[in-house]
């Protein structure tokens, strides 16, 4: 059963939910940019929730099935088309042998997700098959390269399911001006009041120096009376200071340590938002509640884990 | 010791008394003793650690555990421990070859004429020091090893070399590394050890872990090249486009 790529786009990569027990050595855990909408692909189909999918980034993918499937699509809104006729993210189809599916650019978002009934058949790296170009670990090949046109996955054997869709009230709008929680935290105490108040008052804009690694923000310069940082393990979401003060917070293939002053970290929810915004986008901070936002977290992580039991 | 909240889940532990203490021997000893209580009392709720000079980074299993109840259970584990130290785990001496001779060590010029000793000297300072392993990252298998002698302390490039070849022995400030594979860097390089950092295909994935000893012995060019060593002049390597370069062109 396969899986051809006739056109990968600018980034297609394969992703799990990352690859973990190994940022003790420096290697970054990548997984999916938009967690909630992998997510969903995967229950969609009733895969187990690490199950291998195509994060395509930016849209412009193209492939062919070439035998019987049930697919799902989440994420980013890149007119999809099956066979040439337009169909909608954020549910399941049933695929016969031949079927084309293609993607033009990303209207709203930046990110799709593309699962198969059963998963993705690809090899293991570190426990993980998720892409990571910069530590070359990963992917159809486990060495970090992103999809090429020609590439053929296997998936496996299923009966054709009933197709599915995700209840309105669990698919997100993909804004270009969206608000980001902050639970303060890392060096917090080390931004006097007024920088504290700054950061919290201004609008920043996301810049085009953006990627899977970091979001690059621009606006109203922080100052951080400390710069002496001893570089220490960082966390998702973490927001650097850096000493030009336009913050920049880390995403999947973050680098596992690093030594300027963070404010704190965005949730979890809202950096799966944040990964969804364009350059151009702006960005407000609204700080919470770390145990408000733990409960948040544990609630969506319950409910895709409980289809797993 | 201070546990202190980062996200949903995970923690920082910040070792020594201040909230930015200068690392040293002591801490390092120290973080690899809780480091190896933590990983025996707690291992069903952890996904990952993220060891470095005064800290240690804990990220758990938000099904397994809650977070006030993590830390409580970290904080019980390590005031545990700290009463319990008749088993400490002794970690290994890694002894590690170097060629330090002219193809190699690229920056030679630069760290004679900064350090106003001659290269010999500089060699035979930076191998009869006992390095300590105080954090791995940047990439994945670069270690940083200190203190190095003060009198090799050179500062970093103003700009980074954009492709430092594979397993380049490197200087700065008061720390020396290896690079594990060609990536662009900023340190200044004193010459290339035939053993890789890491190997994804090695049981041991990573040659070094937080704490470890290490030091460096000088082997000649026949040596380094018997052990699987590779010597290709400066700005021609045979790995291909360098890793930024390829990030960069990936856009995302």
């Amino acid at each position: 059963m396969t899986l051809r790529i006739i056109e990968p786009g600018p980034l297609s990569l394969i992703q799990d939910l990352g690859r973990f027990g190994y940022q003790n050595i420096g290697v970054s855990p990548g997984g999916p940019m938009d967690e909630h909408a992998f997510s969903w692909a995967n229950r969609l189909l009733d895969n187990p929730l690490n199950d291998p999918q195509i994060e395509i980034n930016l849209g412009l993918f193209h492939c062919e099935f070439q035998l019987p499937t049930t697919i799902a699509i989440t994420g980013a809104s890149m007119s999809a088309e099956l066979n040439g006729v337009a169909i909608q993210p954020w549910q399941s189809y049933l695929i016969h042998t031949g079927d084309q599916l293609s993607f033009k650019g990303a209207r709203s978002g930046v990110r799709a997700y593309l699962a198969v009934r059963g998963g993705l058949d690809i090899p293991e790296i570190l426990g993980s098959c998720a892409t990571v170009v910069r530590d070359q670990l990963g992917g159809l090949h486990r060495d970090g390269k992103k999809l090429l046109a020609g590439d053929c996955l296997q998936y496996p054997a299923t009966k054709p399911m009933i197709t599915k869709q995700v209840p309105d009230e669990f698919i997100p709008e993909y804004c270009q001006d969206i608000t980001l929680e902050v639970i303060p935290g890392y060096q917090y105490e080390w931004f006097d009041t007024q920088e504290r108040q700054r950061f919290f008052n201004s609008v920043y804009c996301v810049t085009p120096q953006t990627d899977r690694m970091g979001y690059r923000l621009s606006g109203e310069a922080i100052y951080c009376q400390r710069q002496n940082l001893v570089s220490e393990g960082i966390a998702p979401g973490a927001i650097q200071i850096p000493a030009d003060g336009q913050p920049v917070i880390l995403m999947r293939d973050r680098q596992t340590m690093g030594g300027y002053p963070k404010m704190g970290c965005v949730t979890a929810g809202s950096l799966n938002r944040l990964a969804q915004c364009q350059p151009g986008g702006t960005i407000r901070f609204v700080k919470k509640d770390l145990y408000e936002a733990e409960a948040g977290y544990r609630v969506e992580k319950q409910f895709f884990c409980d289809m797993n039991r | 010791m201070k546990i202190c909240p980062v996200n949903e889940n995970s923690v920082i532990i910040y070792f020594a008394g201040t909230h930015n203490a200068k690392p040293t021997p002591e801490i390092a000893d120290e973080i690899a003793r809780s480091l190896s209580i933590i990983q025996q009392e707690m291992s069903a709720c952890i996904i990952d650690v993220v060891p470095s000079y005064t800290s240690v980074f804990i990220s758990f299993d938000l099904m397994t555990i809650g977070h006030q109840s993590f830390v409580q259970r970290l904080q019980y584990v390590l005031d545990h421990c700290r009463s319990r130290q008749a088993e400490e785990a002794e970690l290994p001496l890694i002894e590690l070859p170097v060629y330090y001779g002219p193809e190699v060590a690229l920056d030679a010029k630069v760290i004679t004429d900064h350090t106003g000793l001659s290269f010999e000297e500089v060699i035979n300072i930076h191998a009869s020091t006992l390095y300590r392993v105080y954090a791995i990252g940047f990439a994945p298998g670069f270690a940083y090893l200190g203190n190095t002698d003060q009198r090799i302390a050179v500062p970093r490039k103003k700009t980074p070399r954009l492709r430092v070849p594979t397993c380049s022995v490197a200087l700065a400030e008061r720390q020396t590394a290896i690079y594990p594979r060609e990536s662009p860097g900023g340190w200044q390089i004193i010459g290339r050890s035939p053993v890789s950092p890491i190997d994804y295909q090695r049981k041991n994935l990573s040659l070094f872990e937080v704490g470890a000893k290490v030091k460096f012995t000088p082997v000649s060019k026949a040596a380094f090249l018997d052990m699987g060593g590779a010597i290709f002049p400066e700005g021609r390597f045979p790995e291909g486009r360098s890793p930024e370069k390829q990030r960069f062109q990936e856009g995302l």
